[in-house]
């Protein structure tokens, strides 16, 4: 093979890795990201059941009943509309009545949210930087910034 | 006193750093010596002067010093005094400040050991260090000062975040920093190089031992960190996907491909161009990080604070950085030399297929982890890609490469024979296969990806001895003769079979723990009895429980196997009296290399407490193989002809030269 065969497949296998890698990229930001939403979003826009989303938002004071099995309903609301969310496991330990939250599951045919996962925050200073903008947009943010 | 001495040195440190980001390259690109000795007792100078701010901020915590904003902030006369001590980088000040130590360390340690190098090249290296130096100890002065003092100052700090306070953080941002910003020093060399316009093996041979060992520490770093995350968060998760994780992960694939195309560049000075641009785009990555990780765009544990000064600031260091380098490349690159040839199948072409699939392995983590942030400054929308997505691209790029590892290694420089290549690998195929099949007996057919990735897992570990067993040929020289060719086989060779060993562990766990996970969630009453995995966990009662600073309720739990007690697990809720914060101290029982790990919800007021508890098979071979690699990477650093203090001839012993074949 001469110096130029060479490099040509050198860049042929090249560009075939990446494109497949491109490839794979781009059918993956299509199918498998998950929008945030805030309740107001969920209400309005009618998201239908079974698509993924982030739901963000606050606990709504005196929504959150446990029962057995670790089994929790609460709601999350962003003052002007509130969804009902059912989760089963362990809540994370900054998970409060009044404290922002973010959830991520599906909308059941019932119109409850179904989450699988219940985002903790790291520490009491800081809370979800969507959920902060989504209030910011319903003018009910108190933080300082 | 200590705190303005502290404050001083750094002052002192950036005056000198600009100096040295003068002088010695000067000194270089004229050809005058008295300029370029200047360069190693400044660096040693730099590393005294900023080692001696650390220290001095280390005292102000350990003496609870709470006169000093940075202490109050993020100390509390009460905590351990690990944790005092681990507190200093614990926050985003005393963060940057360990940043910039490693920084110059690596500096300095070229300064001392690096007599062997040319001294043009480690100057401008030097200078190069200087620069980046120079930068961020201006960033910490200009934005982020550890040592600002209060007028009145409180009785009482704020105490650390608790999931702080624990010995993961005490050992995982040192480790993982003396990766991150140890490829600056790969960059610096990079840079030095373009600016002499002298790029040959030799620069491949100086810069790989540096090389190896910021790898051999971001892989330690990256690992305790997601054991920490393991064991800390109470999720039994041991990889998020998480923006920050991403952020190690990236300069840690851009690394591994560098590792080996220096190799490459070093046998046969082929891939000259490639190797420096990958050298700096891999601290090009640990700058991104740097910025996303201490700018405030992600919320998470990492993000201290979120001043927007302080994320521009480090955005136009990194625009500086990588745009400046870049263009100096795009200038100085075409003028470089062709090197050997190669035909597609040889070793060099199967390290080129290396690079290829990490380098497409780093495109995917680097568009899932910025493509939300771009999203959400352009049309404000906001997304999440989470595990998915990874799953979908990064793990079908990586499973060719894995494929092709026992490969790289049996294959001749220059050009190759695959098939005689293969016949080497007929025996790790066979065991592989077995081992494959045995888990189709053992499993059924229902998981169809388990017994495949384990498969995949043998032929990795098993296929990493072929290269030895290949060139002791212990059948055709008997045993005696081959054990003295064993013996006498060159480091790197070592290091190459057991990171790949390292490499096949680590996804010998993942599969196992991702597909035979087992987990139950209850609410569980004392006496209570939940059963997993053959274990039957049996739940004492809760008590209350007071520590150094917090109290917690700790949940006494017996696990009996076959009716017999094995252990006792003690779970527990804290909460740290400073910050009122509460966590949740997981407990875990590993028994041989699977683990079984039991977290606490929320307790009932009647004495009933929400339990989660998982088996998670074979988990700990994923941090194991991971140590196994950076021992791998050791181990080629102590290869004799990379050691720093040049390879003479006259050292080489006979015998040891004699059972070494040529190369």
């Amino acid at each position: 093979m001469t110096r130029k065969q060479r490099r040509l497949t050198m860049i042929g296998a090249a560009g075939v890795v990446l494109a497949a890698a491109v490839g794979l990229i781009l059918y993956a930001l299509n199918d498998q990201i998950v929008f945030f939403q805030s309740p107001t979003d969920v209400v309005e826009k009618g998201i239908g059941p079974g698509q993924r989303i982030r739901l963000g938002g606050l606990v709504e004071e005196g929504s959150v009943v446990r029962a057995d099995d670790a089994h929790v309903t609460f709601s999350v609301t962003d003052t002007s509309n509130s969804v009902k969310v059912t989760y089963t496991g362990i809540l994370p330990d900054l998970f409060r009545e009044g404290q922002g939250v973010v959830t991520e599951g599906t909308v059941g045919p019932d119109g409850v949210f179904v989450a699988d996962n219940v985002l903790a925050k790291h520490d009491e200073k800081y809370i979800p930087k969507e959920v902060a903008e989504a209030l910011k947009k319903q003018g009910v943010w108190k933080g300082d910034n | 006193m200590i705190v303005e001495l502290g404050h001083f040195a750094l002052v002192l440190a950036l005056v000198l750093s600009l100096v040295q980001s003068v002088l010695p390259v000067t000194g270089a690109l004229k050809g005058d010596a008295r300029l370029m000795a200047v360069a190693p007792p400044v660096s040693v100078m730099l590393f005294l002067l900023v080692g001696l701010s650390f220290v001095a901020l280390t005292v102000s915590y350990v003496t609870s010093d709470f006169s000093v904003l940075n202490v109050v902030e993020n100390s509390h006369s009460t905590k351990p005094l690990i944790y005092k001590i681990s507190g200093v980088w614990g926050n985003h000040e005393g963060s940057v400040l360990l940043w910039v130590l490693i920084l110059v360390f690596f500096g300095a340690l070229v300064g001392t050991f690096g007599s062997n190098i040319p001294a043009p090249l480690r100057s401008a290296t030097l200078s190069v260090q200087s620069w980046i130096t120079a930068g961020f100890l201006l960033f910490i002065l200009a934005t982020s000062n550890p040592f600002t003092r209060l007028a009145r100052p409180p009785i009482e700090g704020n105490d650390l975040n608790p999931i702080l306070q624990d010995i993961g953080l005490a050992i995982h941002p040192p480790l993982l920093y003396v990766g991150y910003v140890g490829f600056s020093i790969t960059f610096s060399f990079a840079v030095a190089a373009l600016l002499l316009g002298r790029i040959d093996a030799a620069w491949a041979r100086w810069v790989r031992p540096w090389t190896l060992l910021a790898w051999v520490f971001l892989t330690l770093g990256i690992s305790m960190g997601s054991y920490w995350a393991y064991y800390e968060l109470g999720w039994g998760g041991w990889w998020f996907w998480d923006p920050v994780e991403n952020a190690s992960l990236m300069p840690w694939l851009a690394g591994t491909a560098l590792l080996h195309s220096a190799l490459v560049m070093e046998k046969r000075e082929a891939l000259k161009v490639w190797t420096i641009l990958l050298a700096i785009f891999t601290f090009s990555l640990s700058l991104l990080g740097t910025f996303l990780v201490r700018s405030g765009v992600l919320t998470s544990v990492h993000a201290f604070a979120t001043d927007p000064a302080r994320g521009i600031f480090i955005l136009v260091l990194l625009c500086l950085f990588i745009g400046g380098s870049l263009t100096l490349y795009a200038w100085r690159a075409p003028m470089l030399k062709q090197g050997g040839l190669f035909a597609p199948i040889s070793r060099e072409g199967s390290l080129v297929l290396n690079n290829l699939f990490l380098t497409a392995a780093t495109v995917a983590v680097f568009v899932g982890t910025l493509y939300p942030l771009a999203l959400d400054i352009v049309t404000g929308e906001k997304i999440s890609v989470g595990a998915p997505f990874f799953n979908l691209t990064f793990g079908p790029i990586l499973v060719p490469l894995l494929i092709a590892i026992p490969f790289g290694p049996v294959l001749a420089w220059k050009r190759g024979d695959l098939l005689a290549a293969s016949q080497r690998l007929y025996a790790a195929f066979g065991i592989s296969l077995l081992a494959c099949l045995f888990c189709f007996w053992l499993w059924g057919m229902q998981r169809v990806l388990a017994p495949l990735g384990v498969g995949l897992a043998v032929w990795v570990m098993i296929g990493a001895s072929a290269e030895i067993l290949g060139r002791i040929r212990v059948r055709e020289v008997g045993a005696a003769r081959a054990f003295s060719r064993l013996t006498g086989l060159p480091g790197s060779t070592w290091g190459t079979a057991i990171a790949h060993f390292g490499v096949g562990v680590t996804l010998l766990g993942i599969v196992t723990a991702s597909a035979f996970q087992t987990e139950q969630i209850r609410t569980m009453k004392p006496k209570d009895l939940v059963s997993l995995a053959g274990f039957e966990l049996t739940f004492e009662g809760a008590v209350p429980r007071k520590g150094p600073n917090y109290t917690e309720e700790v949940a006494h739990f017996t696990v009996r196997q076959g009716g017999v007690e094995i252990a006792r697990l003690d779970p527990s809720k804290r909460v740290y009296t400073a910050r009122q914060m509460p966590t949740t101290e997981a407990a875990i029982l590993t028994l041989g290399v699977s683990q079984l790990y039991l977290s606490l919800g929320e307790s009932r007021g009647d004495g009933a407490v929400d339990v989660r508890v998982y088996y998670k098979p074979l988990i700990t071979l994923i941090w194991i193989g991971c140590v196994i690699m950076a021992f791998g990477g050791l181990v080629s650093i102590a290869d004799r002809r990379l050691r720093v203090g040049a390879p003479k001839p006259a050292r080489k012993s006979k015998a040891v030269a004699a059972a070494q074949p040529a190369e």
